[in-house]
């Protein structure tokens, strides 16, 4: 018993930063219909940039505050150099050009920083705080707390907002949102910017507990894309809760089964939900009609 | 209030407008009528500014529109309901009528989409419904009554009638001369051009990319060249 709420603890921190990315992913998915794998390389920078700016003797928060706005300008440069450029190519395309500009920044990320692992100290302490037999790390309530917090920014933005609606529009048909007096430019920069100092955020939050290298984005881009998958891709209570189940199978797997197989968790999920739900969890229902 | 010089637009290297010369004046209802591929669409398409175009100008309340983007144009008063209505399908017949506002955020939205409802008494009963679910007819009037919440001086309307059953298109014709009321200018492309000519006060045909002929519509109703290629009579 103590050992299972253990599993679900760490399941669920893991699964808060798969949520934070497939929240990303949201973003830019309902503007574009484009999954941008450049999600992962976001986190990274965030991590990364918060770490060197921390040592070169920024105050943790400011260092933090300085690697989301940092990253939040390259989704945009990414967006206006890559994206936009290519609009009107088929959707696939499109993908490929951000897998492409993922592998750019990891190269630049090794030679800008280094290639060692790196942390940053928890925010609220290192001490375990007791739960129901088990433990869980103040980090991982940061972790858990900024999920949560995004999710629901995100979700009131969709769903309250005119601004929000302009950004489902643009996805929708970008013709008729132009003439609406929607600036379908501005909603893409928007979508970018947002999406990266969304990734950046996770990426301050969980280097604490994971640490950080230039390497890591790969990893979280594909469990961020499982996640979105298994939620519904577009939707911000899918990317939530799909990022959540993620992290409680990979921690239920590596506890009951073995952590060698913990890694193909992800996959098996993006291959079950590719045959069994392609919708997924809560994913919209095409309502086409032409 | 709308005075299109020389227009000239291409698709690739092909060139399917060859310089358009037209005015719209202030209250009027005016059609463009012609055949299948004839231009018309294009023409709309570079007056709102969601196509680029090669030579010429198009001027709207004194205004000079070369490069301007479509929000400028419809913030100026010039608003475009597009072929084939291009409506949002995957949100709410409410939420398309909210984002044919977007520009403006004002007690007088909530008045515009309650006369908007008034005018389409079925938007209201599935306001709430995804628009995509609509018949033909009732994405037409969305897409009319969307385009009215933008709150122009003048509305370019490309073929309202296209693929509606005939009481329908009636109804079409209808809301087009009521708009006449609401002080809205019109700029009405069609296929159907005995309809079209029937609701207007002038009209141009278009052939190939040119303007062949123009003149008050009763003029054009009774020409015998447009009776014999246009209305089949
Ligand atoms: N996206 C496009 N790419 C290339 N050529 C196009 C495109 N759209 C239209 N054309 C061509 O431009 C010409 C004018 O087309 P347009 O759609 O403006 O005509 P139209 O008068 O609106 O026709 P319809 O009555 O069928 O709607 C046609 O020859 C058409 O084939
Ligand atoms: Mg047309």
């Amino acid at each position: 018993m103590d050992a299972l709420m253990q599993f679900v603890f760490s399941g669920v921190t893991v699964g808060a930063v798969y949520a934070l990315v497939a929240l990303g992913f949201t973003i830019i998915y309902n503007a574009s219909d484009v999954v941008n794998f450049a999600q992962g390389e976001f986190v990274m920078l965030g991590g990364m940039i918060t770490v060197f700016a921390h040592l070169a003797g920024l105050p943790l928060p400011l260092a933090a505050l300085g690697a989301i706005l940092a990253t939040a300008a390259l989704g945009v440069a990414l967006n206006r150099l890559a994206i936009e450029p290519a609009r009107g190519a088929p959707v696939v395309s499109v993908i490929i050009i951000t897998i492409g500009a993922s592998i750019l920044i990891r190269g630049a990320a090794q030679l800008i920083f280094d290639k060692q692992l790196h942390g940053l100290p928890a925010f609220s302490g290192d001490d375990p705080i007791r739960v129901m037999g088990a433990t869980i790390l103040p980090q991982s309530l940061w972790v858990i707390g900024g999920a949560l917090a995004v999710f629901v920014g995100l979700w009131a933005f969709f769903t309250r907002t005119l601004t929000g609606k302009a950004v489902l529009a643009t996805s929708n048909n970008r013709t008729a949102a132009q003439l609406v007096g929607i600036n379908t430019g501005w909603v893409m920069t928007l979508a970018f910017g947002l999406s990266a100092a969304i990734g950046a955020l996770a990426g301050v939050l969980v280097t604490p507990i994971t640490l950080v290298s230039y390497d890591v984005g790969v990893g979280l881009a594909l469990k961020g894309f499982a996640a979105a998958m298994l939620g519904g891709m577009g939707n911000p209570k899918g990317a939530l809760a799909g990022g959540i189940l993620l992290g409680l199978f990979e921690a239920l797997t590596a506890g009951y089964v073995s952590s060698h197989y913990k890694e193909a968790v992800a996959f098996i999920v993006i291959l079950g939900v590719l045959f069994a739900m392609p919708q997924g969890l809560f994913g919209r229902a095409g309502t086409e009609r032409v | 209030m709308l005075t299109v010089e020389n227009l000239r637009a291409r698709y690739g290297r092909i060139e399917v407008l060859h310089g358009i010369d037209l005015t719209v004046n202030s209250g009027e209802i005016v059609t463009v009528v012609g055949a299948n591929g004839a231009g018309k669409t294009t023409l709309l398409r570079c007056l709102s500014g969601i196509q680029p175009i090669t030579d010429g100008r198009v001027v709207f309340r004194g205004e000079t529109y070369v490069t301007t983007p479509a929000h400028k144009r419809l913030r100026h008063g010039l608003a475009h309901s597009p072929e084939g209505r291009q409506i949002f399908t995957n949100l709410s017949v409410e939420e398309n009528l909210r984002l044919g506002a977007f520009l403006y955020d004002d007690d007088r939205v909530a008045r515009d989409m309650d006369e908007a409802f008034a005018l389409f008494p079925m938007l209201r009963e599935k306001r709430n419904l995804a628009a995509g679910g609509l018949s033909g007819g009732q994405q037409q009037m969305l897409a009319i009554a969307r385009a009215l919440m933008g709150r122009p001086a003048c509305l370019l309307l490309d073929e309202p009638s296209m693929g509606l059953a005939p009481l329908l298109v009636r109804q079409i014709f209808d809301v087009v001369t009521g708009l006449k009321a609401l002080g809205v200018t019109v700029l009405l492309v069609e296929q159907n051009a005995f309809g079209a000519l029937k609701v207007a006060d002038r009209g141009y045909v278009m052939e190939t990319g040119r303007i062949a002929m123009e003149g008050p519509a009763e003029a054009l109703i009774a020409d015998p060249r447009i009776r014999e290629a246009y209305l089949g009579i």
